[in-house]
């Protein structure tokens, strides 16, 4: 793949160069030096070398706003990831955040015979079984856990209050000790190889299972797996579901007994799961069957939602910083007591960018994160 | 097939742990030619990456080696180094590998205790087998 197809296939040629992308990037907003419409017009003048060996690609968060404002439907994100690879091949990287951890584990994972310890978090208390035709796809976050302690963050959390969800609704779901990571980070920071290793042994191993479903809670696996498995040549034959779209299937066809809570709460979409996939309001209708639940929106909501920013743990500058300072008091303002978001890296990035309030350049908003699955857990008083 | 020899990748502290390891040399202490060491000025410098890379590139084992609480250069570093070591414990239970790691204290003085931990370190390693990541090295030779 070189500058040209990347050009060709993102349909890149078809730019005015009006500038309406670096209008509305959530980057752009605060860091002067990027700019999508700058990257795009060295791309068509061939300089190849501005465009690889600059660090601001990789400040793309790839959230798709963008693409909402463009008149050229411009698939910048998909250019951006193919402009990567190319950076990657010259041996450019962005930034990682926290040194790299995060990536380092995404490669030891291509291990085929590493023998993991990644359902410790399963108790008793949860029924699984390996005979299901419907899998949970726990994701990373046995390894973010330890990661993201110091924010506060809980991202078994999430998994134990999956788990819950879907046996209270009478589901008993296969969980794989040897799944991988998906891949999802590797993917959009150019490093293909390693994705497809990911890819190939997780496909594998969900093939051998005989799953006709999977289930997630985190919307990167969620998109890694509906659009850039098949992408990749990996097809599996599966329905592919994130739990809250389960949840709102459930609320129609048989309906959910929810006791009450008290809460205003306000909703952050996710890019992956919002202009990924356009899953809009499956997680509001969730949300407003529970009662006593008052759901209000942000300024910037649905397409228009503003993302948690930071992508793939790269990048993570005072920039990103400042885009979630900026988001938080947006959901302060709407006088909601709880964010709710539906991605764990969201709950993460939000959580982090709280942990220092009240410093110097810390942000002077405190609002509670929560999982929508969390919440939805404790409704359904499990 | 020749017996396997594990490789052990060890961060020594410059003022105590490394130290010490030429101390063990001077004495003429029989050392064991398992451990590759990387100086480093504090144990409370080295970060999770140091031991993840470490792993990645097919290392059997990993110590991280530094003062005691008391003889710091630095004053806090083995403070800081036992918090980074708890977080990467965790992760590296994760991995399967929390087995292969060790985390010392070994002050100037302490030569014969310096290769009395890598004999026991590599014996260990011996009973572990290589590491599952050691195909990956293998196939770059």
């Amino acid at each position: 793949m070189n500058l040209d197809n990347i050009i060709q296939q993102t349909k890149t040629y078809y730019c005015l160069e009006c500038g309406k992308c670096t209008s509305i990037c959530p980057i752009a907003k605060f860091d002067p030096a990027y700019s999508p419409r700058v990257m795009i017009e060295n791309a068509l003048l061939g300089l190849e070398d501005e465009l690889v060996y600059n660090k601001k690609l990789f400040s793309c968060l790839t959230c798709y706003t963008c693409q909402l404002e463009c008149p050229s439907d411009v698939d910048y994100p998909m250019f951006v990831r193919g402009a990567r690879v190319l950076a990657q091949q010259a041996g450019e990287h962005g930034d990682y955040a926290h040194s790299g951890q995060l990536q380092s584990l995404e490669r030891i994972m291509t291990n085929p015979v590493l023998k993991q310890n990644r359902l410790d978090w399963l108790t008793n208390e949860y029924r699984t079984s390996e005979q299901s035709d419907t899998l949970y796809f726990v994701g990373c976050s046995p390894y973010f856990e330890p990661v993201f302690e110091y924010s506060g963050v809980r991202t078994l959390n999430i998994a134990e209050a999956s788990l819950k969800i879907l046996n209270s609704l009478g589901i008993e779901p296969m969980v794989l000790p040897e799944e991988r990571c998906c891949g999802h980070d590797m993917l959009w920071t150019g490093d293909v190889e390693t994705f497809k290793k990911l890819a190939e042994h997780n496909s594998g191993l969900i093939k051998e299972s005989g799953v006709k479903k999977i289930i997630f809670s985190c919307p990167e696996g969620y998109r890694t797996f509906k659009l850039d498995y098949p992408e990749y040549g990996f097809n599996l034959d599966c329905e592919i579901m994130h739990i809250s779209e389960l949840l709102a299937q459930k609320l129609e066809t048989d309906g959910i007994s929810f006791k009450e809570v008290k809460k205003k709460v306000t909703y952050q979409d996710p890019c992956r799961l919002g202009r990924h996939l356009g899953v809009y309001d499956a997680p509001r209708k969730v949300l407003q069957a529970i009662p006593g639940i008052e759901l209000v929106e942000m300024e910037h909501n649905k397409e228009e939602s503003i993302c948690c920013g930071t992508s793939c743990f790269t990048n993570c500058d005072s920039y990103s910083k400042e885009i979630r300072a900026a988001r938080l008091l947006e959901a302060k303002a709407t006088g909601a007591e709880t964010l709710i978001t539906s991605c764990p890296k969201c709950q993460t990035h939000f959580k982090c960018a709280m942990v220092n309030k009240g410093e110097e350049k810390g942000p002077d908003v405190e609002i509670e994160v929560m999982d929508l699955v969390n919440l939805v857990a404790d409704a359904m008083g499990g | 097939m020749a017996e396997f020899e594990p490789l052990i990748i060890g961060f020594a502290c410059n003022w105590c742990t490394y130290a010490a390891s030429d101390l063990a040399a001077t004495a003429r202490v029989p050392l064991p030619h398992n451990v590759r060491l990387i100086r480093v000025m504090c144990s409370g410098m080295v970060d999770p990456i140091y031991v993840l890379k470490a792993f990645e590139g097919g290392a059997d084992g990993v110590l991280v080696a530094g003062c005691k609480y008391t003889d710091c250069h630095y004053i806090d570093g083995p403070i800081k180094c036992d918090a980074m070591v708890e977080k990467l414990r965790k992760v590296l239970h994760v991995l399967g590998l929390e087995d292969r790691f060790r985390r010392e204290m070994i002050s100037t003085s302490e030569g014969v205790v310096y290769t009395r931990v890598i004999e026991e370190m590599a014996e260990h390693l011996k009973k572990l087998g290589p590491s599952p990541l050691k195909s990956k090295m293998e196939a770059l030779a």
